[in-house]
C-alpha cells in the first residue's frame, strides 16, 4: 500500500465519538509507525476498546480524521475495505466462525478476498496453524478446541490475510489463566518479528516485554503515554499512578 | 450415572438387594408402572386401544371388499378398497388423459428423485441447480407434451399428485430465496428496503390464503390488459409462492437475529464484503438454527396446497373430492381421504424425518 517509509501507518487526528449524548472518545491523537508495538491499558469504559475498533471502522467516529496505511477513513465502503485487508483483529471473544472448520476458517478470507487458489491458502493456512502450534487441529470445529487454542486459531486466521497491522482487543480476558500464557507467548513472537501492533490488555508484563510505547486511556482520552520503562517507572498523571497501583498491586 | 468416577476409592455403601433390572417384567415396571398415575395412565390407554383397534381392523380388513365393478359390490360394513382399486388412477392423475397417464407419473417421478437429490448434501451447489432447471424442463416437456410425439395436454387437465407436487415443490423452491431476500432486507440499513419488505410480509401475513388465491384468480385477469391472459395454474403457482415467502421470511429473519454481532464482526475485519458475508457465514449460520420451523413451514405449504380447490384446479385432495362425485361409487369418503390421507402423511413424514436427520449433522462437532 501507498504511505513512505517514516510516515505513522496509523494516524488519528483529534478523533471524537459519541454513543447518543455519551462522549466515548476526546480528541484522540495518536501515531503507529510501521513496525510499532503500541499497548493499550485503562480502566473500563475509558474508550481504549472503542478507539482500536475505529482504525478497523468496526466503530464509526464522528469528528476528526482517521489515516490508516495512507488510507482515510470515511464513509466510502470501498476504502473501509481496502482498511480491513490490511489490518487484522483478534476479538476477546475469538468470533471464530463455528459453523467452519479450524482450516475453512483459515482459508475463508483468503480465497474469497484476495482470491487465492484454495490449495495455496490451505498451504498457508498450514503454515500459520504450525506458527500457532496447533497443527493437528486443522480439521476440527471451533467449539471442540479450548479457549486458548480458539484464540490462537483467531490470530492465525488474521494473519493467514498477511496483514500490515494486526489489532488486539483484550485477546486474554476471556482465557482462564493457564491459557493466557499460550497466547502471550505467541504474540509475543508476532512481535519479535517487527509486526505493527496495536492491543489492548491488562497483562501488564506483557507490555513491559513488548511495548515500544504504553498509551493510558480514561474517560475517553489518552492521558498519558510513552516508553515502558518511563510509564511504569514514573507516571506522570495521578489518574495512571492510581491505575498502575491498583492493577499491579497483587 | 455415567460420569461418576468409580475408580475413586470411596467407602461402599452396603446395598440392599435391589430388584431385577433387566428382562421384560423390568422393563414394564419402570416404564408403564413405576407410579400410581403412571399405572392408570397405562390401564387407561390399554383400555382405549382395546376399544378402537378392533372396530378398525374389522373395518379396514377383515369386512373389507378388495374388488368389484361399482359401489354395490361393498354392501357390509367394511372398507370399499374397490373404490381405491377403481378410482385410485383417478385420483392421483385426475382428468389427465387415461392412455397418457405415464406422463404424470413419471413426473411424480422426477419430483421425487429430485427431492431425494436435494437430500444429499454434497450435491448442493450449482449442480443442484442445474439438475432441478434440467428436471423441471423435463416436468414442463412431459406435462405439457406437444413435441416428441407426445399429444399437447393443457395446465388445466393437470390434476391429482403431480398438481400438488408441482405447486408445493416449485413453490418452496421460489419461495424460499425470494423469503431470503425478504428476511435480509427487513435487516437492511436502508430505509426503503425495509420498508418495502416489512410492508410486503406483514401485508400477506395479515391475509389468508385463500384470499390471496382469490385475487389471483379472480382480481388480476382485471388488471391485465385485454388480450393478455395468464395460465390458471400459473397465477395460483405465484400466489402460492409469494404467501409462502412472507410466512418464510420471518422464520429465516427469527435466525438471523441469532447470529452474534461477532460473527458480522470477525468477517468485516477480515474485510469480507456484504453478500459474501451473508451467503459464507450468516446464512449457514442462521439456516441451520431454523430448520425445525422451516421444514415446520414447509410441511404446512405442501398441505395448504389443497386449497387450490376453490378456484377451480384438481389437486390430489380435489381429485379425489371429483371421484366421488361418480354415481356408480357414491358415498366412499373415508376411503377416498383415507388415501389422500396417506399420501399427504408420506412425503410430510418423509420431510419431518429428513429435517430431523439434517439437524443432527448440523450439529455435529460443534458443541462449544
Amino acid at each position: 500500500m501507498t504511505g513512505s517509509e517514516g510516515a505513522p501507518i496509523i494516524e488519528l487526528r483529534g478523533v471524537d465519538k459519541w454513543y447518543g449524548d455519551f462522549h466515548v472518545l476526546r480528541n484522540i491523537n495518536l501515531d503507529v509507525a510501521r513496525g510499532e508495538r503500541v499497548v493499550v491499558c485503562g480502566p473500563s469504559g475509558s474508550g481504549k476498546s472503542t478507539m482500536i475498533r475505529c482504525i478497523n471502522r468496526l466503530e464509526e467516529h464522528q469528528r476528526g480524521q482517521i489515516v490508516v496505511a495512507g488510507v482515510e477513513l470515511t464513509s466510502d465502503l470501498k476504502n473501509i475495505e481496502a482498511v480491513r485487508r490490511e489490518v487484522g483483529m483478534v476479538f476477546q471473544q475469538f468470533n471464530l466462525f463455528p459453523h467452519l472448520t479450524v482450516l475453512e476458517n483459515l482459508t475463508l478470507a483468503p480465497i474469497w478476498v484476495r482470491k487465492m487458489p484454495k490449495r495455496e491458502a490451505e498451504e498457508t493456512a498450514r503454515l500459520y496453524l504450525e506458527r500457532v502450534r496447533i497443527p493437528e487441529q486443522a480439521d476440527k470445529y471451533p467449539g471442540q478446541l479450548s479457549g486458548g487454542q480458539q484464540q490462537r486459531v483467531a490470530i492465525a486466521r488474521s494473519l493467514c490475510m498477511k496483514p500490515e497491522i494486526m489489532l488486539f482487543d483484550e485477546p486474554t480476558s476471556a482465557l482462564d489463566p493457564e491459557m493466557i500464557k499460550e497466547v502471550l507467548d505467541v504474540m509475543i513472537e508476532l512481535a519479535q518479528e517487527g509486526m505493527t501492533m496495536v492491543c489492548v490488555t491488562h497483562e501488564m508484563g506483557f507490555a513491559r516485554t513488548v511495548a515500544d510505547t504504553m498509551v493510558f486511556m480514561d474517560r475517553g482520552e489518552i492521558v498519558e503515554r510513552g516508553p515502558p520503562k518511563e510509564f511504569f517507572a514514573n507516571p506522570k498523571s495521578d489518574r495512571t499512578k492510581l491505575f498502575l497501583s491498583q492493577i499491579l498491586a497483587h | 450415572m455415567a460420569d461418576i468416577d468409580v475408580t475413586q476409592e470411596l467407602p461402599i455403601p452396603v446395598e440392599r438387594p435391589r430388584p431385577v433390572t433387566a428382562g421384560p417384567l423390568a422393563w414394564l415396571r419402570a416404564n408403564l408402572f413405576n407410579s400410581i398415575p403412571n399405572t392408570i395412565l397405562t390401564i387407561g390407554a390399554l383400555y382405549l386401544l382395546a376399544v378402537i383397534i378392533p372396530p378398525v381392523v374389522r373395518w379396514a380388513v377383515v369386512d373389507a371388499v378388495w374388488h368389484g365393478e361399482t359401489g354395490r359390490a361393498c354392501r357390509g360394513g367394511g372398507a370399499c378398497w374397490a373404490f381405491i382399486e377403481e378410482k385410485g388412477r383417478f385420483i392421483l392423475f385426475g382428468r389427465y388423459p387415461y392412455a397418457e397417464h405415464w406422463r404424470p407419473l413419471f413426473t411424480v417421478v422426477i419430483f421425487i428423485a429430485m427431492i431425494l437429490a436435494s437430500c444429499d448434501r454434497r450435491l448442493w451447489g450449482r449442480r443442484l441447480a442445474v439438475l432441478w432447471l434440467a428436471g423441471l424442463a423435463a416436468v414442463g416437456v412431459l406435462m405439457w407434451g406437444g413435441v416428441l410425439g407426445m399429444a399437447y395436454v393443457e395446465a388445466s387437465l393437470w390434476n391429482g399428485l403431480p398438481l400438488t407436487l408441482i405447486l408445493a415443490t416449485i413453490g418452496i423452491v421460489f419461495a424460499f430465496p425470494l423469503a431470503i431476500l425478504l428476511a435480509l432486507g427487513r435487516r437492511s440499513r436502508l430505509p426503503a428496503v425495509r420498508a418495502i419488505c416489512v410492508g410486503y410480509i406483514e401485508l400477506v401475513r395479515g391475509v389468508p390464503l385463500i384470499t390471496v388465491l382469490f385475487m389471483a384468480s379472480v382480481m388480476l385477469p382485471l388488471f391485465l390488459p385485454t388480450g393478455v391472459t395468464i395460465d390458471k395454474l400459473l397465477r395460483a403457482q405465484v400466489a402460492f409462492i409469494l404467501f409462502a415467502a412472507a410466512y418464510l421470511a420471518e422464520i429465516v429473519r427469527g435466525g438471523l437475529q441469532a447470529i452474534p454481532r461477532g460473527q458480522y464482526e470477525a468477517a468485516d475485519s477480515l474485510g469480507i464484503g456484504y453478500w459474501q458475508r451473508t451467503r459464507l457465514i450468516v446464512l449457514p449460520q442462521a439456516l441451520a438454527m431454523v430448520i425445525p420451523p422451516l421444514v415446520n413451514s414447509f410441511i404446512g405449504g405442501f398441505k395448504n396446497t389443497s386449497l387450490v380447490i376453490i378456484i377451480g384446479l384438481f389437486d390430489l385432495l380435489g381429485a379425489a373430492n371429483a371421484a366421488l362425485t361418480d354415481a356408480n361409487w357414491q358415498g366412499f369418503y373415508i376411503e377416498a381421504y383415507v388415501f389422500t390421507a396417506a399420501i399427504y402423511w408420506t412425503f410430510c413424514f418423509f420431510m419431518s424425518r429428513y429435517s430431523q436427520m439434517l439437524e443432527r449433522e448440523f450439529n455435529k462437532g460443534r458443541q462449544s
